[in-house]
């Protein structure tokens, strides 16, 4: 693995002990989680996890497996409710929302192992994302008829963007089943991107990809901070993808944060190497 | 070959009437994973409401009729509110328990009330027979016919091309999927069991007219066998449910028309077990596949 990126990046102090990107600061983090704890029985699978994400800031959760890295995501979306600790998205809190509360508020997620709507048409998934932007309910489909019509051609004309975007409108009719799998992984993303969200929580993005379509996939994560202006929020054990594009990174062991920093500084970082990037280096 | 048509027609009539109960059974089952058992009485209370607003108050059909539908739709989301949405993360066999509970229940609510007495159900749909030929049928018969025909191509546009239509097929593929993406399941739900209720209803006024009367037990058997023609057609299909209904009314009519009347649920039920052991997710049943 080499060790010379272009990238790097610079984080500057939030309020106190947090670090968020030079241009986020001053405005107010998308993601504020305080000593978030979740214990399943007896066993503790995440303890004091804390993070700053900024408002555009592109963030890296890694750490080996079993580290509790999606068990965190799951607490973010309220999945699991944890049992210590709080997040705040954009400065509210989530604590007795239920998913698809915390999905309004701003979060939305992809998953490790896609969970696409396999028998929906690409369209409709990303249309089953437009969903909480879409202002009809079931009477008003029954009742206005023209309006709804409308409506659904906004949302059809949308729904046709976010696929654009990921240059895949032409499969629009195809069941999402049916794509190939770097299409699948593609279109979560947009169905993702279509609930409008805050910050998006990618779990391993790159996961099955070859090297060309993991350049593309982190161009795309680029594009979608930039273009959307949101905050995106990756687990990831490809180490190029990480250290290329992760501003700040989190790491993670047995349920615990054992450094947080620039990639730099998580490079050299001894506890790191220790627990996960030793192995890398035997490489 | 009149008695041919003539059962033909008869079949459809009653395959019509199992195809709408059985659309509230795949639904639900497609989107909640339970198999709703106190959903044949919704048809007996939703028939009941009709001799109550009808036959004793005296209310227009068409008043009386929309009085039960938006009352058995709120009756539904009710059962669902109150018996098993606190169960939404207790095992299978604890909800299906509880909906038989339920099934008690509410036949016991409406012995208390109507007595254990038949009622008679009153005559709304007046309509003269047509006659094609030598085959007569009944002006309720077309009636049926006819509104199945129409619900079934609404509620097809209404899964396909809705908003919630969209959420319910969402819901039904990956619940947890659905709700991250800002779907409220408990809402997804709650629609569907509306909707589910409402076509009871419907169904209830075809079976009360083919049948004429009405007491507490009178939901249990269509119930049971529009659940069969739900699992038949496949369950969680909604197309499976309506081919599955007509499906199952004709055969059970052409096997009391030819074969033997007494014999008829014997020989549906055969139907079903044969289909199953050659087919074991229905007509139309969509595989399942274990993901590992």
């Amino acid at each position: 693995m080499s060790n010379n990126y272009e990238h790097k990046p610079k984080l500057v102090p939030y309020p106190s002990n947090a670090f968020v990107p030079e241009r986020d600061l001053g405005k107010r983090p998308v993601l504020e989680v305080n000593h978030l704890g979740i214990d399943f029985g007896g066993l503790t699978a995440v303890d004091d996890f804390s993070i700053i994400v900024g408002r555009t800031e592109i963030a890296g959760l890694i750490g080996p497996n079993g580290a509790g890295k999606t068990t965190v995501f799951n607490l973010l979306t309220n999945v699991y409710h944890p049992t210590r600790g709080s997040i705040l998205v954009d400065g509210m809190s989530t604590a007795g929302k239920s998913t698809h509360q915390v999905n309004h508020m701003g979060i939305a997620r992809t998953f490790q192992n896609i969970r696409l709507f396999s028998n929906l048409s690409v369209l409709d998934n990303v249309k089953v994302g437009l969903h909480n932007s879409m202002k009809e309910n079931f009477f008003a489909a029954v009742t206005h008829g023209f309006g709804y019509g409308k409506a659904e051609k906004k949302a059809d004309k949308e729904a046709l963007e976010f696929l654009d975007f990921f240059h895949m409108a032409d499969m629009a009719d195809a069941p999402a089943g049916s794509l190939p799998y770097g299409a699948q992984r593609r279109l979560e993303i947009a169905r993702a991107l279509a609930t409008s969200p805050k910050i998006i929580l990618l779990d391993e993005p790159a996961a099955g990809m070859n090297p060309s379509e993991t350049a593309e996939l982190m161009e795309n994560i680029r594009r979608i901070r930039d273009n959307f202006g949101i905050a995106v929020m990756l687990i990831e054990h490809d180490m190029k993808l990480v250290m290329n594009i992760c501003e700040g990174i989190c790491v993670l062991d047995h349920g615990k944060v054992i450094a947080k920093g620039t990639p730099d500084e998580i490079k050299s970082n001894p506890k790191v190497v220790e627990a996960y990037l030793g192995k890398a280096k035997e490489a | 070959m009149s008695l041919f048509f003539q059962t033909l027609i008869s079949g459809l009539n009653l395959g019509s009437i199992y195809a709408l109960i059985a659309l509230g059974y795949t639904m639900v089952y497609g989107i909640a994973k339970m198999l709703n058992f106190a959903h044949g009485d919704v048809i007996m209370i939703g028939a009941y409401s009709v001799i109550v607003t009808v036959s004793s108050l005296g209310l227009p059909p068409v008043i009386a009729i929309l009085i039960g539908i938006a009352f058995c739709a709120l009756l539904g989301v009710s059962i669902e509110f109150l018996a098993y949405k606190p169960l939404r993360k207790a095992s299978s066999l604890a909800v299906l328990i509880t909906a038989i509970g339920v099934s008690y229940f509410l036949q016991n609510i409406a012995q208390l009330i109507f007595g254990t007495q038949q009622l008679a159900f009153p005559k709304i749909i007046n309509l003269d027979a047509i006659k094609i030929g030598s085959v007569q049928i009944d002006g309720i018969t077309l009636v049926t016919l006819c509104v199945t025909a129409v619900i079934m191509v609404l509620l097809t546009l209404f899964i396909n091309f809705t908003k919630i239509g969209k959420a319910m097929r969402a819901v039904s593929e990956d619940k947890e999927a659905a709700e991250l993406m800002g779907i409220s399941t408990n809402r997804t739900i709650s629609v569907t069991f509306a909707i589910g209720s409402a076509l009871a209803m419907i169904a209830s006024l075809f079976y009360g007219a083919t049948y004429t009367y009405i007491k507490p037990t009178t939901g249990s058997m269509p119930g049971i066998k529009a659940f069969t023609a739900a699992v038949f057609g496949g369950i969680g299909s909604i197309p499976g449910a309506m081919l599955g209904g007509i499906m199952l009314g004709i055969i059970e009519q052409y096997s009391k028309a030819y074969i033997s009347t007494t014999m008829s649920d014997a020989i549906v039920f055969g139907v079903l077990i044969l289909v199953l052991l050659v087919k074991p997710t229905g007509l139309l049943g969509k595989k399942i596949s274990e993901k590992v």
